[in-house]
């Protein structure tokens, strides 16, 4: 009999391992054939004098140099950067500040959750030009608003290279914030109760709670935002083409239309994924280590 | 369950058998605006009548976006039947990879060498000895649009180059009018910047730049007069120019909010969709320029290769469909662009065209169109950079004049 169930426990082990094996099969092979096979060739075609087709003409760093050297590709990288922080920074206040007026117990917040969520459902070419028209100078806000007897009024971004990436920008925001409310108007609700009462009985200003002792507490909820944010950030691509077609001029490039328009309509591959590598290196150097940190190593404790 | 199986089978069965005879083929092209789509339907409605293939529809916004998802669809495997380019370079790889169909046997039997003038818009076509594509029309870029009811009462002559233009666009603009309507987007940017630059040099400047690729002309004093003029054009344009379409701004010509704008021969079908009259509401000023120049350029569509037999006969036909004096004459008319062959009926021509023809005519007065010299990548770059000296005024002329000749440079 002891021998027996010494037996049995490794075999239950090893069917144990088996079956999970069995299951995460598909996802490995999906893992590394789409994203380990699929980045090294696209990494490899940066080296080479690939047009539209793949070749194997190797030039070294080559495209590297001349992407470095086109102002485009560096006007696009400065614009990510603008775009990328204040998107990230303004969708997380204004979206914390939606969920914070729900979690008052307001009237109808179904309704102003619907509401505030909706812009999310919509498509970022929908969003792009339904805000295209609405920027427009003859047709748009602006001309409503002068018509109305403001006649100073000024609001057009878009025709302004100065002023067109946050025009951009005020679009993804009106999309995204809705997305960031849920997340913490979720977080929000998982605060224990027993937080507010003890912080009402030392009578501390509710503002102050949700500063010093709410915020703090939602750490992974806004962890959860910025990841899903910065994900959107670094491809966005269709607001681009849909709101502004990346003018007027060069004012709202970014490096993913870069990467499209070099691998298709110019028939530079080579240089598209130089560019497409160069877009995935921060995302190894910053995001990556700070996914392990705050993911992959806590769950060892 | 087994009588269900069945039933698919034979359903299946069915399908094929109706495919046999017939084959839908899908067509890509970007002829989106209303005179446009006039003349993209008399090519789909003269198809389906001529038996059981099908024309199915995909257009697509801005020849841009229309090339990238023909390039797409091609290299992962899902081509359409027929898509449009420009003659160019733009597909020359996609026959040097062997993906577009052979037009040769249909080619030789209709003798499409013989017919089709000028000979050099079946150039981009032809390759190792096979013919790939079929141009279907001659656009010529360089036209100055003009409302002739602005000009008459602001009280000045419609210019015909571009130092009459500057002189009295100050003027139009006093009076109230937008003296130049413009399209914001890149490729509007490069035609004006193409127009201003054959305007202001001449057809042996053209072909050092272009076709030699020649790097002291790309950095010479007449560079830098284009790119002065061409400048100094952003000053008599409107705030809202930015992303506009092109046929947006030749609606401002029509309807008398703007005095004139640089636009290819395809406007003509956006002022007669209008129900204008060329020469008497509207005039077509070849250029501005020292002398007219009309580049040689249209638009063609390319067969990808397929492994379906009716697909390929209905491609065929499709082909030699383009090319007939009938429908070369009806399309033609429609979108305002001139036939690729001399024996059509051209008795509905108004003024407009028959300048255009004219011009055709004088072998002197004909270039060929940059972007059959230079690759898409380096026709990118170009477009790139006038683009930002367009929207940035504190660009100077010595700044874009050295990243012109570095473009060139490196041209292939």
């Amino acid at each position: 009999m002891a021998t027996s169930t010494k037996v049995s426990i490794p075999r239950r082990a090893k069917r144990v391992q088996i079956s999970s094996l069995l299951a995460s099969t598909p996802m490995a092979i999906v893992a590394i054939g789409v994203f380990v096979v699929c980045v090294g060739y696209s990494v490899m075609l940066s080296f080479t004098k690939s047009r539209l087709f793949p070749n194997f003409n190797w030039v070294g760093l080559d495209q590297y140099e001349r992407l470095w050297g086109t102002s485009r590709w560096v006007v696009s990288v400065e614009n990510l950067l603008v775009y990328g922080v204040l998107f990230i920074v303004l969708c997380l206040i204004s979206g914390f500040f939606m969920a914070v007026f729900l979690d008052q117990k307001v009237r109808f917040e179904s309704g102003f959750r619907t509401l505030f969520l909706y812009p999310y459902a919509m498509s970022l070419v929908v969003t792009g030009l339904v805000w295209q028209w609405m920027m427009e100078p003859s047709l748009g806000i602006q001309n409503v608003v002068q018509r109305m007897g403001w006649s100073s009024f000024e609001f057009a971004p878009l025709v302004d290279p100065q002023y067109a990436i946050y025009g951009v920008l005020i679009a993804a925001v009106w999309q995204s914030s809705g997305l960031v409310m849920a997340l913490m108007l979720a977080g929000l609700r998982g605060i224990d109760g027993e937080i507010w009462k003890a912080a009402r009985v030392d009578g501390i200003p509710t503002w102050q709670t949700y500063l010093f002792i709410v915020l703090p507490m939602m750490r992974p909820v806004m962890i959860t935002s910025v990841v899903l944010l910065a994900v959107g950030v670094v491809r966005v691509y269709d607001l681009i083409v849909a709101q502004t077609g990346g003018g007027p001029g060069m004012s709202t490039e970014m490096p993913a239309k870069f990467v499209i328009d070099h691998i298709t309509a110019r028939g530079n591959v080579g240089l598209g994924m130089a560019a497409a590598t160069m877009m995935l290196l921060p995302v190894l150097l910053v995001i990556g280590p700070w996914i392990y940190r705050e993911y992959v190593r806590p769950a060892k404790h | 369950m087994m009588g269900k199986k069945l039933f698919t089978a034979t359903l299946g069965a069915g399908f094929m058998s109706v495919s046999v005879q017939a084959a839908d083929l899908e067509v890509i092209h970007w002829w989106t605006s209303g005179g446009e789509q006039k003349a993209v339907t008399v090519l789909a409605e003269e198809f389906d009548k001529l038996g059981n293939d099908k024309w199915v529809d995909t257009a697509v916004a801005l020849g841009e976006n229309a090339r990238a998802l023909t390039m797409q669809r091609i290299l992962g495997g899902d081509a359409p039947g027929a898509a449009q380019f420009n003659t160019s370079r733009q597909f020359e790889e996609l026959i040097e990879e062997g993906l577009l169909l052979d037009l040769t046997p249909v080619a030789e039997k209709e003798g499409w060498t013989d017919f089709i003038r000028p000979s050099s818009i079946l150039n981009p076509c032809m390759k190792d000895g096979g013919i790939y594509c079929v141009p279907v029309n001659i656009h010529s870029a360089q036209w100055l649009w003009t409302n002739k009811k602005v000009f008459a009462d602001v009280g000045v002559k419609e210019p015909n180059t571009w130092e009459e233009f500057l002189s009295v666009a100050p003027k139009i603009r006093e009076a109230g009018y937008i003296p130049l309507a413009f399209g914001g987007q890149g490729w509007q940017e490069r035609h004006v910047f193409d127009v201003v630059l054959i305007g202001v040099t001449d057809e042996a400047f053209w072909n050092r730049l272009w076709k030699d690729k020649s790097v002291d002309a790309a950095g010479s004093a007449q560079m830098r007069k284009v790119f002065e003029t061409f400048g100094a054009l952003r000053q008599f344009t409107d705030a809202g120019a930015p992303g506009r379409n092109w046929n947006d701004a030749t609606n401002m010509v029509i309807t008398g909010k703007a005095a004139a704008q640089v636009m290819g021969d395809w406007a003509r079908g956006e002022f007669a969709a209008a129900d204008k009259v060329a020469e008497v509401d509207y005039g077509c000023i070849p250029g501005p320029s020292k002398r007219p120049y009309l580049t040689l350029g249209g638009d063609a569509f390319i067969f990808p290769k397929s492994s379906d037999k009716n697909l390929e006969a209905a491609q065929m036909k499709l082909a030699s469909m383009m090319l007939s004096p009938y429908i070369q004459a009806k399309f033609n008319n429609t979108k305002g662009s001139l036939p690729v062959r001399a024996d059509v009926d051209l008795s509905v021509a108004d003024a407009c065209m028959k300048k255009g023809l004219a011009l055709l005519g004088d072998p002197k007065a004909s270039i060929t169109p940059a972007n059959a010299y230079i690759t898409e990548d380096t026709n990118g770059q170009i477009q790139d950079l006038v683009s930002t000296f367009w929207n940035e005024p504190s660009m100077s002329v010595d700044n874009a004049l050295a990243v012109f000749k570095g473009i060139i440079e490196d041209a292939e």
